[in-house]
């Protein structure tokens, strides 16, 4: 690279060009385009390198009634004496759907706020969605809680991660006592350990099963079977274009 | 018996309960009598078992145990396309396949962001085909409620008026269940011939059927005595359980998605939300036969918006190749088939129609990365999806919040200090189906 094709930036360091550094140092989240390893691809996308984008994070304003859920939630946290970007890590707004994401150690405070705030009202926890990233070093593990206020016809969602190393989330049952059986299978699928649960034993899967079968990294087994002539393998041996 | 089990342990075999409740007796009213009802019963809608701990004829204590039907639905979806995830969450809570189809499709149309681009049509037959599983539904619910109850007759009126939804159903989509009838973008077909005089004549026999339902049960002072002041909730005991559907509504509070958070253009029609205030079945009951009279009102609606246009000006998939599923059927010499018009396009006019077509049906489509959260008014209440995708053309995290799961919870504190004979109504009275309890 020569001075003469580098555009003149005066000395300034070029706001394109940082970015593109920051792209390149970001986690490569798969290569080629066809899902094959081997040769067979011949279409010259074999080297695409798809990096993983940043985790999102919305600024204000969020639009609709999220700054008003916002507002309320950090006047409350702050007469409980917490800051609001203590208590909420990030916001996104997407797809028309607000994500407060909430540190572990304080969600129940954050949900005890957002149920019990008159101006808040959300009454209604609609369960805990457990998700696997395995990819998401220190986060592996997120649990999703959708809540719905009937009295002001709002949704919001909550979102908590924990380390696999060390996947623990204060239980809501004493907040909503719905997320009881909601907890339990969460805790069955994918091995979240809801500290305060009354009762977390395993809902779905047998009582003595080992592992939790939600999680990526759980063998799903299977042999290859023959059909027609052609052979079928198990899942996780089938080709996948993501 | 194990080394673990105290206290003593009663056999039961079948016509010897007078013998089991001596032994009962005799040892005392201190001792507690542990009855295991279920897996394999027929009035617990399935395979739920309950754990009653039972004082004389009072629960004292009663543990639902669920897990018998669990499937691995949401797992197998994340190894299948997000068109193919269909057929596997319609077969979960079988008795409104149409409903899980369509909580789905809304939830991975909003990852793409074409809710917009979904032909009216398509929506409006998915309405309709909702409304006629909502009466299927709780003519099922209804049906099995009499029969639990020790009426069997009312079973056989409810079958007989579900399968008349059944046939609509086999008309239009094709099956009886499992319809995968709601795609990703739209849904699979268009009414075929026949089909608006099915549905007109269905509007014509159907007010007149419920009435005979209803002049079986509605004063039927052996049910009355079954059901009111049974199973009784109150709102606050539904808003802390997660208690959506008829079991809400019952405490008079009018929440529906339909009215309240209006999806599929709901707001363009003309219904009620019924309540009782009764917090009790037989509330639940009048809710649910309220419901099927509203339904009728909104497949009559949708009725004449679909008459209204011809097919042919009126799509039921979305026009973008890269998401519409390419196979349009057509009727062909041998009966139902691939069109021969797109088999001749694809095979013998456009090579990248034929690319089109193998990497939309063997690779699928991507969605974009993300995550969403939708929510419909099931028969049993808010059935949510929530989708996640990491921007690969199978669904990453598919979970679906089942009424019938959340209500389920429910059911120690409706039928606990109650009567034994009233535990069998408060689990009719939630409807819970396992299929969508254990997925």
């Amino acid at each position: 690279m020569t001075s003469e094709n580098v555009p003149d930036t005066g000395g300034q360091p070029d706001p394109a060009a940082e970015a593109g550094e920051d792209r390149l140092a970001q986690q490569v989240e798969r290569t080629g385009m066809f899902g094959t390893e081997t040769t067979g691809d011949t279409s010259g996308y074999g080297g695409l390198q798809v990096r993983r984008p940043d985790l999102l994070s919305t600024a204000r304003p969020y639009g609709s009634y999220f700054d008003e859920i916002a507002d309320r939630l950090a006047e409350g946290l702050e007469r409980d004496g917490a800051a609001f970007a203590e208590a909420v890590s990030r916001v996104v707004v997407e797809r028309g759907e607000l994500t407060l994401h909430v540190p572990r150690e304080h969600l129940v405070a954050v949900a005890r706020l957002l149920r019990d705030d008159p101006s808040l009202k959300f009454e209604m926890c609609l369960g805990v969605s457990g998700v696997h990233y395995p990819w998401d070093a220190g986060r592996e593990l997120h649990a999703v809680y959708p809540l719905l206020s009937i009295t002001h016809n709002r949704r919001v969602r909550l979102e908590v991660t924990a380390p696999d190393s060390d996947p623990r989330i204060p239980s809501l049952v004493s907040v909503y006592p719905t997320c009881d059986w909601h907890e339990r299978e969460t805790w069955d699928f994918f091995g979240l350990i809801f500290e305060g649960h009354p009762a977390l034993t395993r809902i779905e899967m047998p009582d003595d099963w080992k592992g939790h079968p939600q999680r990526k990294d759980y063998p799903l087994g299977g042999i290859p079977v023959e059909y027609r002539g052609a052979t079928v393998p198990p899942p996780e041996d089938r080709r996948a274009y993501s | 018996m194990t080394a673990e089990t105290e206290g003593r342990v009663y056999n039961v075999g079948g016509e010897d309960w007078d013998e089991v409740v001596n032994a009962a007796s005799e040892a005392g009213s201190e001792e507690r009598l542990i009855v295991n009802m279920g897996p394999q019963h027929p009035s617990t809608h399935g395979v739920l078992r309950l754990i009653l701990t039972l004082d004389g004829e009072t629960v004292t204590e009663l543990r639902p145990v669920i897990g018998y039907l669990h499937t691995g639905i949401e797992k197998n979806m994340e190894f299948r396309t997000w068109t193919q995830g269909v057929t596997f969450c319609t077969r979960m809570d079988y008795l409104s396949p149409i409903f899980n189809e369509t909580v789905y499709c809304l939830a991975v149309e909003r990852l793409l962001g074409i809710e917009q681009e979904v032909p009216p049509r398509a929506t409006v037959l998915r309405v309709l085909m909702m409304e006629l599983n909502r009466i299927s539904s709780h003519m099922m619910a209804i049906g099995t409620f009499g029969l639990e109850l020790g009426a069997t007759t009312v079973l056989l009126y409810g079958l007989r008026e579900r399968e008349k939804v059944l046939d609509l159903f086999e008309l239009i989509s094709g099956l009886r269940m499992n319809h995968a009838y709601v795609r990703p973008g739209g849904v699979s077909q268009d009414l075929p011939h026949g089909a608006l005089e099915g549905l007109r004549e269905f509007l014509r026999v159907m007010p007149r059927q419920i009435g005979e339902l209803r002049a079986l049960l509605d004063a039927n002072p052996i049910y009355l005595a079954r059901t009111k002041n049974v199973a009784y909730l109150d709102l606050a005991g539904c808003m802390a359980l997660g208690v959506t559907g008829p079991v809400l509504r019952a405490t008079g509070l009018p929440w529906d998605l339909r009215k309240s958070q209006p999806y599929c253009g709901y707001e363009t029609y003309e219904f009620d939300v019924p309540t009782q205030a009764t917090s009790d079945a037989y509330g639940r009951y009048l809710i649910r036969m309220d419901e099927m009279e509203e339904s009728l009102k909104i497949i009559s609606q949708c009725v004449d918006r679909l008459a209204a246009k011809r097919p042919k000006d009126d799509p039921v998939m979305i026009d973008d190749p890269k998401i519409g599923w390419p196979a349009r059927l057509a009727v062909g010499a041998d009966g139902l088939g691939n069109s021969p018009d797109h088999i001749a396009h694809i095979m013998g006019e456009s090579m990248e129609s034929l690319i089109h077509h193998f990497k939309l049906v063997t690779e699928g489509f991507r969605v974009p990365a993300g995550q969403v959260y939708t929510s419909v008014e099931s028969p049993r209440g808010e059935l949510g999806c929530h989708a996640v995708s990491d921007g690969g053309t199978r669904p990453f995290r598919a979970h679906f919040r089942d009424p019938s799961f959340s209500n389920l919870q429910s059911l120690s504190a409706m039928a606990e200090g109650g009567m034994i004979a009233d535990v069998i109504a408060a689990v009719a009275t939630i409807d819970p189906v396992m299929g969508g309890v254990d997925r």
